[in-house]
């Protein structure tokens, strides 16, 4: 028996059917096609697959697709907007932080939802909140420079604004 | 050999070497759009489990797959009777030979499950789910035997046996008896005995290490389908496309050119990727199905399936002159090897003393078989294992002699015409140099404080060549494609796109960089072994000289001069000839746009063989501070100087640095594989095999040495990814060591090993 499920992605309404068991990763990737969210564990223990669910981040392996149902859901295909990417998405890019990109999308996910929630994190916050998203290639040292440069960014677009 | 560096030597600066410009598959990485082993689908596509044995050594006596095949929905079944027996053969790879017939029986089982999470049975279903449920339905009839993991164990004479044709090579007599001794490897030099004996100073240690994971965050994926005519095509990620394309085919008994494979990005691989899990399985599932398969491994399976390195037993004697002159060592490794032969302990055993300039010694390796997964490359393989044991025994010799560890290491290490322990004589090596800038950084003059400790180590790997594909293209509004046949593991295409442009003194930006199929480019070797930057770029390099070549020639042919009168110049042709003071220079755009009328379409793919990649050499020092309470180490400070030949892009060479050292430090503090009595991993996942987070390690400061360009090497590069995992094993615990005051030898050093050494202490 599946479930109809209505939600809205990245700021479009979705729907899809799915079964009862189903992951919200899953139905990310397989039902909508977005594969940018990555399944490294399926337990919620590598954070490949961070997705922003009403403000929150989330594992989208540890939520069910049918909790989705009248979310609001951002994944990392809807972080660059008309053309641009993120300022997050483009330090990334400047500071060479990430080498084989795996869990880049994840990373950049979660670094968004840390800026929404805190403008200015400290280099400490920034690897308190970070701790969640491995990252086997980088040593973080790059990952953790363009986060606070991106937010440095963003905080003077904020002002000019 | 000649020397290549050609560019070096006659230009001291470039244009685009050594510059940090974005990478060319950026964008695609940080918005989503790279599509990785998991993501790819194909139309008809099916699902495809694997069924794993729950025992870490029993005899398979039979599998009825009539229940599962008989489930709505189920499309194929395979065994290992579906697979052909293959001879014993040894196939050459990047940086460790396999042997084919255990490569087979390593894919899926034959008349013994050898580990827990070997490969029994797959099935290929019309959902996930009911390939998950036609799991549960193949009956397997095992009979448990008795298991060993542990490397001495195993090799004592009553251990169990793993295999009955397995008779210790290596010795001077073919032993009369079977066991799990697969290899003994010996590199001698002088007499170890005598000069330990005539030592001034003396220093012994035993140390050892447990079985860790490359633990790339991306599990294992492919897509296979094999058509009716016998023509296979696989997308997958993988460390070398060619390598699956050989492999599969040697595991399925088919041609190679049946096989056509097509990189997907690689999420990781540190070498657990140099080698096939699921792409024949799929292929033959595929086979009988009738339709594409997907095969996608969980971490559980990563974890019990597939790499990891060896744990392994170090025991070192070092002896010394009272002013620090090292006379003799005599090291001894026993490396757990998984269930079939081949574990990284020969190259252990050439690396083991490779920084330094020993007159005496006596290198002694065991490879050994062990009920546990079956070994695959990971990052210098062998390296750090044998480096840890060295390097703290250097500590301790430093110590007890009353020197600073960096001028103990000065004093012996390897420089120019010093013939290494395993046989060539170095050049253009910059070891002192890497020494020097390490004891000149600012964090090495830290005063520490209380339960606070230093540690320096060093490191080396050979970095290799090898066979190598790049091809060149001119498009016709002037901007260039490069392909190669590597997979970009960590931003390869960055480098090749900045040494195609330097060569063709364009801006980087007007180069596209590739990675096709393995029936669009010509052959390469796998990714691995730090070759890639060397020696794919040398291919590149070499393909973009000869369409340079043939511009010339073109404007050569516009102009009405002869060849030698056309100079090439930041992106253009210009005229030499006195007597066509008025041409004007012919822009690439220019020639690109009239190539249709100077002999058709401009482009060269080379392939080459490079030798001579430079060896690469680290040195790491690390602050830890020590929570006597509780155990737990806390990295205050890291700095990893390395010999790196010239850094074609800074930023991906740093990062090569620091990622290295990020994995050296959780395989010295945290991680393992546990296994319970019945030998069983009770650790396979993220939260219990816990790799470094953000939250572990402070900033990775970086120091490149630039002093000694590798003269092999178009622009000077040496291979630069292997040699940051070497030190940091020793360097971790030598701090620790210090901070505590207790020489801690057993890795990983966990809290509750760092609490019984200071409960030891106090008692």
């Amino acid at each position: 028996m599946k479930l109809h499920v209505s939600t809205t992605v990245n700021g479009d309404a979705a729907e899809f059917l799915t079964d009862p068991g189903t992951t919200l990763l899953d139905a990310l990737r397989d039902e909508l096609g977005l594969t940018g969210s990555k399944e490294g564990c399926g337990s919620g223990d590598c954070g490949a697959c961070s997705v922003i669910v009403d403000g929150r981040l989330v594992c989208s392996c540890l939520m069910l697709a049918a909790e989705a149902e009248g979310k609001r859901i951002e994944t990392i295909e809807g972080l660059a907007r008309h053309g641009e990417l993120h300022p997050i998405q483009q330090k990334f890019l400047e500071h060479a932080a990430l080498q084989c990109g795996f869990c880049t999308p994840g990373l950049i996910v979660a670094s968004k939802a840390l800026l929404d929630a805190n403008p200015d994190p400290t280099e400490e916050e920034a690897r308190y909140w970070l701790a969640g998203n491995l990252c086997r290639c980088t040593g973080y040292d790059k990952v953790i420079r363009a986060v606070l440069d991106a937010a440095a960014e963003l905080r003077q677009e904020r002002r000019v604004a | 050999m000649t020397d290549v560096l050609d560019r070096q030597q006659t230009e001291t600066h470039f244009a685009t070497v050594g510059t940090r410009p974005i990478r060319p598959d950026g964008v695609d990485k940080v918005t989503g759009r790279a599509a990785f082993g998991a993501d790819f689908v194909m139309p008809g596509m099916i699902w495809g489990r694997i069924l794993r044995s729950p025992y870490a050594h029993a005899r398979i006596l039979g599998i009825d797959t009539r229940k599962a095949l008989a489930l709505p929905g189920v499309k194929a079944v395979v065994t290992g009777a579906d697979f052909p027996d293959l001879a014993s053969e040894i196939i050459e790879g990047g940086e460790a030979a396999s042997n084919s017939r255990d490569m087979a029986v390593n894919v899926i089982a034959r008349d013994k499950a050898l580990y827990e999470g070997h490969a029994v049975a797959a099935v290929a279903a019309i959902s996930p789910a009911i390939a998950e449920a036609a799991l549960e339905l193949i009956e397997v009839s095992y009979e448990p035997l008795a298991h060993v993991i542990d490397v001495e164990a195993a090799m004592a004479p009553d251990a169990p046996l793993l295999h009955s044709h397995i008779f210790t090579e290596g010795l001077e007599e073919r032993p009369k008896l079977p066991s799990n001794i697969a290899r003994k490897h010996q590199f001698v030099r002088g007499d170890v005995d005598a000069a330990l004996a005539a030592a001034e100073v003396r220093v012994e240690g035993r140390y050892t290490t447990k079985a860790v994971h490359q633990g790339y965050i991306e599990p294992h994926a492919c897509v296979a389908s094999m058509s009716e005519d016998g023509q296979g095509h696989v997308w997958c990620s993988s460390q070398g496309h060619f390598m699956v394309r050989s492999y599969c085919a040697k595991v399925l008994g088919v041609e190679i050119s049946n096989i056509k494979v097509t990189p997907a990005e690689i999420g990781g691989g540190f070498g657990g990727k140099t080698t096939i899990y699921l792409e024949p399985i799929a292929l033959a599932l595929s086979r009988i199905a009738d339709a594409p398969v997907k095969l996608v491994m969980t971490r559980d399976e990563v974890f019990r399936a597939t790499g990891p390195t060896s744990g392994g037993v170090i025991e070192v004697k070092l002896g010394a002159k009272k002013d620090g002159t090292i006379t003799a060592a005599e090291v001894e490794l026993k490396f757990q090897a998984g269930a079939f032969p081949g574990s990284p302990v020969g190259t252990a055993c050439m690396t083991a003393l490779a920084c330094y300039d020993i007159p005496n010694f006596r290198i002694v390796g065991w490879d050994v078989v062990t009920n546990s997964p079956k070994t695959a490359a990971y990052r210098a393989p062998g390296a750090p294992i044998s480096a840890f044991g060295v390097e703290c025994a250097l500590d301790e010799l430093a110590q007890k002699l009353g020197m600073d560890p960096v001028d103990l290491r000065d004093k012996n290490g390897a420089r120019d015409g010093v013939k290494a322990a395993y046989g060539p004589t170095f050049q253009n090596i910059a070891f002192l140099d890497t020494l020097a800038r390490i004891r000149q950084h600012p964090n090495y003059h830290v005063p520490l404080k209380a339960n606070q400790g230093r540690g320096v180590a060093a490191g080396f790997w050979f970095n290799v060549g090898g066979e190598s594909t790049g091809a060149v293209r001119v498009s016709d509004d002037g901007t260039l494609t490069v392909a190669t046949g590597n997979p970009d593991i960590g931003g390869s295409r960055a480098g090749m796109a900045m040494m195609a442009a330097e060569v063709f003194g364009v801006p980087v930006d007007n180069v596209r960089v590739t990675v096709p199929d393995t029936q669009s480019i010509g052959y390469s070797m796998l990714t691995g072994g730090s070759r890639t930057t060397f020696a794919v770029g040398m291919a590149v390099v070499r393909a973009s000289e000869k369409v340079v070549a043939d511009l010339k020639k073109r404007a050569a042919g516009i102009w009405q001069v002869a060849e030698d009168q056309v100079a090439w110049k930041n992106g253009e042709a210009i005229c030499l000839d006195p007597a066509k003071a008025d041409a004007k220079p012919l822009t690439l755009k220019g020639l690109a746009a009239q190539s249709g009328r100077t002999g058709g379409p401009i482009q060269a793919e080379v392939s080459l063989n490079a030798q001579g990649a430079g060896p690469g050499f680290a040195v790491h020092s690390c602050d830890v501070e020590v929570d006597p309470e509780t155990g737990h180490v806390t990295v205050l400070r890291y700095t990893a100087a390395q010999d790196v030949g010239r850094a074609i892009h800074p930023s991906y060479v740093e990062g090569q640095l620091q990622g290295g050292a990020a994995q050296g430090v959780g395989w010295a503090l945290n991680e393992e594989y546990i296994f319970d009595a019945e030998g069983r991993m009770e650790n396979a996942g993220f939260l219990d095999y816990r790799v470094p987070v953000a939250s572990d390690l402070p900033m990775i400061d970086t120091v490149l040495i630039e002093t000694a360009p590798n003269p092999r090497h178009p622009f000077g590069a040496k291979g630069v990814g292997e040699a940051p995992i070497v030190p940091p094993l020793a360097a971790v615990a030598n701090a620790v060591s210090a901070a505590i005051g207790v020489r801690m030898t057993d890795l990983p050093l966990s809290p509750p090993k760092i609490r019984a050494a200071l409960d030891a202490k106090k008692a």
